[in-house]
């Protein structure tokens, strides 16, 4: 690795460093735009104690859920949850916390710790149980909440395209919370379909500019979809 | 009789108007996108990061990058974008959305809403549902009445944990279309040939009955 060069050429390196009881985040939304094989990789280091902040937690073997077969995940702050029968199980055991998180905040909250802000208002969650414990202010009239920022030791993204640099472009409703995390991990993975040369990428176009990411790793995926939906074809 | 899932989907419908960005939640919800008028634009905003969500793809067009909200495969219309989810709530947050349509367990005459939650139940998540009540102004909620043992759910004070506090005006339910007015809900319009009294004795909370309350219309 040279310079701005952030090509790494296996998985094994690309995860070099996660450790045990480490905070992980993770973009994609329900299985869309998922770093599968960053996350098949931790299966295989065995990492323990994580936290991984995601907006879901993947299904029954497939994405984030194959980290709960051998009980790596210890803490996740997702927004919904619950779509595998083994992270109901490992919940109603204790085995497994779970912190819910409205979706826009969760997104914020990582735009946030990677824009180093640590903290916002919100009228989201004013009210409800998402609220308790937390800190309140009145602008205008209405009443917000602070919500605090998060950033991770690992950001593991899943992008379309990269240049060497790690200049990063996401494909169409698969980019969801994976620009938002790779702004935030003190180590930013980013796996892709292409690696393209210097150059090759038009600079207006991309998505996550190289500065945020530390690794690049060339992957195939297997981009399972969770909600089979077609119409009759005319 | 009670308005059938089409048939309120229809009612939502006759909300929309030529330009709207709409949201619609899962469900009856989704049912609007079918009755959209011929001769008007709508933009639907699904907060995965969609501005323009189209139709279902043809198993030739199918495209696992391609989801909405409800992780269903779809389809983006000309003229769509698509965008991060903090991007994608940004719009939300900001009050940009013409038009968010949701479900819910319970509202209350406060303008209070419960949907995500019952307590001793698994708790699957709030999803985008709290973000979409605090930032919409114009926001519709579709539920049934009352449960099927016959409990109101439209309350004087909702029992379940809420998903926003203060922030529902109007509500469609399978018997009427009741706007939320100081602290009531004030009969807007019935369902054909259901009566104000069968809506009377199904509404637990405060409820303001006119003199005249009009029967839905449909086309």
């Amino acid at each position: 690795m040279a310079g701005f060069d952030k090509v790494v050429t296996s998985y094994e390196e690309a995860m070099t460093g996660l450790e045990d009881d480490m905070i992980v985040l993770a973009g994609g939304f329900g299985l869309c735009g998922i770093p599968e094989n960053l996350i098949a990789e931790i299966q295989r280091k065995g990492t323990k104690g994580l936290t991984v902040v995601s907006n879901n937690c993947g299904v029954d073997g497939f994405g984030l859920g194959i980290l709960l077969e051998d009980k790596q995940i210890r803490k996740m702050i997702s927004s919904y949850v619950g779509e595998n029968a083994l992270f109901e199980k490992q919940l109603l055991d204790g085995e497994l916390e779970v912190e819910l998180t409205p979706q826009g905040t969760l997104a914020e909250k990582m735009r946030a710790g990677g824009a180093g802000i640590p903290a916002f208002y919100t009228a989201t969650g004013v009210g409800t149980p998402v609220a308790e414990g937390k800190e309140t202010k009145s602008f205008n009239g209405r009443e917000y909440l602070l919500e605090e920022a998060i950033t991770g030791d690992f950001a593991i993204v899943k992008g379309w395209k990269a240049d060497r640099y790690g200049n990063v472009i996401y494909r169409h409703t698969a980019q969801n919370f994976n620009p938002l995390a790779a702004t935030a991990g003190k180590i930013t993975v980013v796996e892709v379909e292409e690696i393209v040369e210097v150059g090759e990428l038009d600079p207006v176009q991309i998505h996550t500019p190289g500065i945020y990411v530390d690794r690049v790793v060339l992957g195939t995926f297997e981009k399972r979809i969770e909600q089979r939906t077609v119409k009759a074809a005319k | 009789m009670a308005l059938t899932r089409e048939q309120m989907a229809q009612r939502v419908a006759q909300e929309l108007q030529d330009g709207f960005y709409v949201n619609l939640g899962i469900g009856i919800p989704t049912l609007v996108a079918n009755y959209v008028p011929e001769n008007m634009d709508v933009m639907l905003q699904s907060e995965n990061g969609l501005l323009g969500m189209g139709e279902f793809p043809t198993e030739d067009t199918i495209d696992a990058d391609m989801i909405n909200a409800g992780k269903q495969t779809v389809t983006a219309v000309k003229g769509a974008s698509i965008f991060s989810s903090a991007e994608s709530f940004a719009m939300i947050r900001g009050g940009h959305v013409d038009l968010t349509v949701l479900g819910a367990f319970e509202v209350d005459v406060n303008g209070n809403i419960a949907s995500w939650m019952i307590p001793n139940k698994l708790v699957k998540g709030m999803g985008g549902a709290m973000d979409l009540v605090a930032g919409a102004d114009n926001i519709i909620v579709t539920m049934t009445h009352a449960s099927k043992s016959g409990e109101s759910k439209l309350l004087e004070s909702c029992s379940l944990p809420l998903t926003g506090k203060g922030c529902i005006k109007k509500v469609l339910t399978d018997l009427a279309w009741l706007e939320i007015e100081n602290g009531a809900f004030v009969l807007k319009e019935r369902a054909p040939g259901v009566s104000t009294e069968e809506i009377i004795e199904k509404t637990q909370g405060k409820l303001i009955v006119p003199d005249h309350v009009p029967e839905m219309v449909f086309a």
